[in-house]
């Protein structure tokens, strides 16, 4: 298989400064500042196929989204390598974007008072789509989106079901190779939530996109990813299929995929 | 360039939203550099010249800088609101997107209220350019519209600068504003009125006296030194520093992520 994403003991440190406890803390902290490294991530190694649907999960602070920022070119590692295509995303920043659409969950690409349709021909501007290419992509995802009677709203007055599906689009629209997805469920209502699975896994089959999602709801993973990794306090703890999952961690057959995880997560001594 | 015009675009279709409060928000912007003005004429109701500058001269002085500030307000909102940028996330959408990053800034935001006091500005200049005694030939027009831009420079690379600051800190400094807003208080009359340190500071530090105080002394014929007109021009190589540390700063930012 074509490796799309490789990634190689890839190590970051943060350096946090503790706040000083006890009496006089706040007057004392203003001159001396405790330094405390915290390892983010250590030695973190994996590989992703062309076309793969990947799940990524994790307790909070386990270094999910340091690994989503480095694999998108807005962070750099301290150690190790990552090639992306041929490309490594933080020396080739422009050129590796233009290739990769990204989706927060919480946070918005779309211009808050501007109408829909006006935030898509600004990104057509952004990434120089050409004309013809951006009318058919455009007419494509308003269909399968079904956000067509949207375009007209500004994105602050769309409900987060209908902002969400136009935050997809608008990372679609310069058919990226690889789409990162950070929760993109979250608070979104059960309609919603199935029609964004379907899309991603049609997404996928149509044009070939990688997919690489974190979530906290394992529903999106059974739905979408064949293949899912578990990351814990910086390192890569599982990796494989749903089942395989299932298999190493469940305690019988029909067991909730959730409490699964539970069991999971206790197991490897991830929770405190 | 087209791109930041569609920027610009977008944004006056975000302020058509609220039109009225963004009328009030000028007129507001209008009164407020209006009791400044007020000021100035107070003073020289009890003298007749300031540093040996003339009332008119001293509105000339007054109108610069309101020009350059506010225009340099209007365009570069983006990196006087940088720390804002920063901590709700938008500093990294940004990255994500294949432009450079300056640019972007510039075009994530801009703020109209200004245009209130770009419009006084141009009401002074109207009343004060053939009052000034200053004789508008081709030269000395030449060094007019040089202290318009490249004091709209200067302070657009000052905005720059604090927003690095913003990297080495996290948090704006607020005592950057002595630079940035404080420029504008002080630079309503020539520098050398404080005498020299302040006029030091103004002229290797933050470089405002150069589009201020040298070339408005040329203007007025205080001195023959033809090098006085041209130092509005050291803004450029202040600039290309400013955005060198600029790109320090984002690097750092890069391998931080704070």
């Amino acid at each position: 298989m074509d490796k799309l994403i490789r990634m190689e003991k890839i190590h970051k440190e943060f350096v946090v400064y503790e706040r000083l406890e006890g009496k006089w803390s706040l007057l004392k902290g203003a001159f001396i500042r405790t330094k405390k490294k915290v390892e983010a991530l250590k030695e973190m190694s994996f590989s992703i196929n062309r076309g793969e649907l990947v799940g990524f999960i994790g307790p909070n602070g386990a270094g999910k989204s340091t690994t989503v920022k480095i694999m998108s070119g807005i962070l750099n590692p301290d150690s190790g390598s990552c090639v992306i295509d041929g490309r490594i995303p933080w020396k080739n920043r422009i050129e590796h974007v233009s290739r990769i659409g990204v989706v927060f969950g919480q946070r918005s690409q779309l211009w808050w008072d501007v109408p829909v349709k006006d935030s898509f021909s600004l990104l057509k501007d952004i990434y120089n789509i050409p004309n013809s290419s951006y009318e058919e992509r455009l007419y494509e995802l308003l269909e399968r989106l079904q956000i067509r009677d949207l375009l007209n709203t500004p994105a602050r007055q769309l409900s987060l079901g209908q902002r969400m599906r136009c935050e997809i689009a608008a990372a679609l629209l310069h058919r990226p190779q690889i789409l990162f997805l950070d929760e993109p469920t979250i608070g979104l209502d059960a309609v919603s939530k199935l029609e964004l699975r379907t899309f991603l896994k049609e997404e996928n089959e149509k044009s070939g996109v990688t997919v690489f999602m974190t979530t906290h709801d394992m529903d999106d993973i059974e739905a979408v990813c064949n293949r899912v990794m578990v990351i814990g306090r910086g390192t890569l703890l599982f990796d494989g299929s749903l089942s395989d999952l299932r298999a190493h961690f469940g305690s019988q057959e029909k067991e909730d995929i959730d409490d699964v995880i539970v069991r999971m997560y206790h197991d490897l001594k991830l929770l405190t | 360039m087209i791109l930041y015009i569609q920027y610009l675009k977008a944004y006056f279709m975000s302020i058509s939203q609220y039109k009225k409060s963004a009328i009030l928000t000028i007129i507001g912007q209008f009164l407020t550099s209006l009791f400044s003005l007020l000021g100035i004429n107070f003073l020289f109701s009890q003298f007749n010249s300031l540093g040996g500058f003339t009332y008119e001269e001293i509105l000339l002085c007054y109108s610069n800088i309101t020009f350059a500030f506010s225009l340099a307000e209007f365009f570069a909102r983006g990196f006087d609101t940088f720390p804002y940028l920063i901590s709700d996330g938008r500093f990294d959408r940004i990255l994500l997107r294949p432009r450079g990053a300056i640019l972007q800034i510039l075009g994530a935001t801009f703020e109209i209220s200004r245009l209130g006091r770009l419009f006084q500005a141009i009401l002074i200049y109207i009343w004060v350019l053939p009052r000034s005694k200053i004789v508008w030939n081709f030269f000395n027009i030449f060094v007019l519209l040089e202290i318009q831009i490249c004091g709209f420079v200067l302070f657009v690379s000052l905005f720059i600068l604090y927003a690095t600051i913003c990297f080495f800190t996290t948090q704006g400094l607020e005592i950057f504003n002595i630079f940035t807003d404080g420029s504008r208080e002080f630079g309503k009359y020539p520098f050398a009125v404080y005498g020299d340190k302040v006029l030091k500071i103004f002229t290797y530090v933050v470089p405002v006296a150069c589009i201020q105080y040298y070339p408005i002394s040329y203007l007025t014929g205080k001195t023959g030194n033809m090098l006085y007109a041209f130092t509005p021009l050291f803004v450029i190589p202040y600039t290309v520093l400013v955005v060198i540390f600029w790109k320090i700063g984002v690097k750092k930012y890069t391998s931080t992520g704070s």
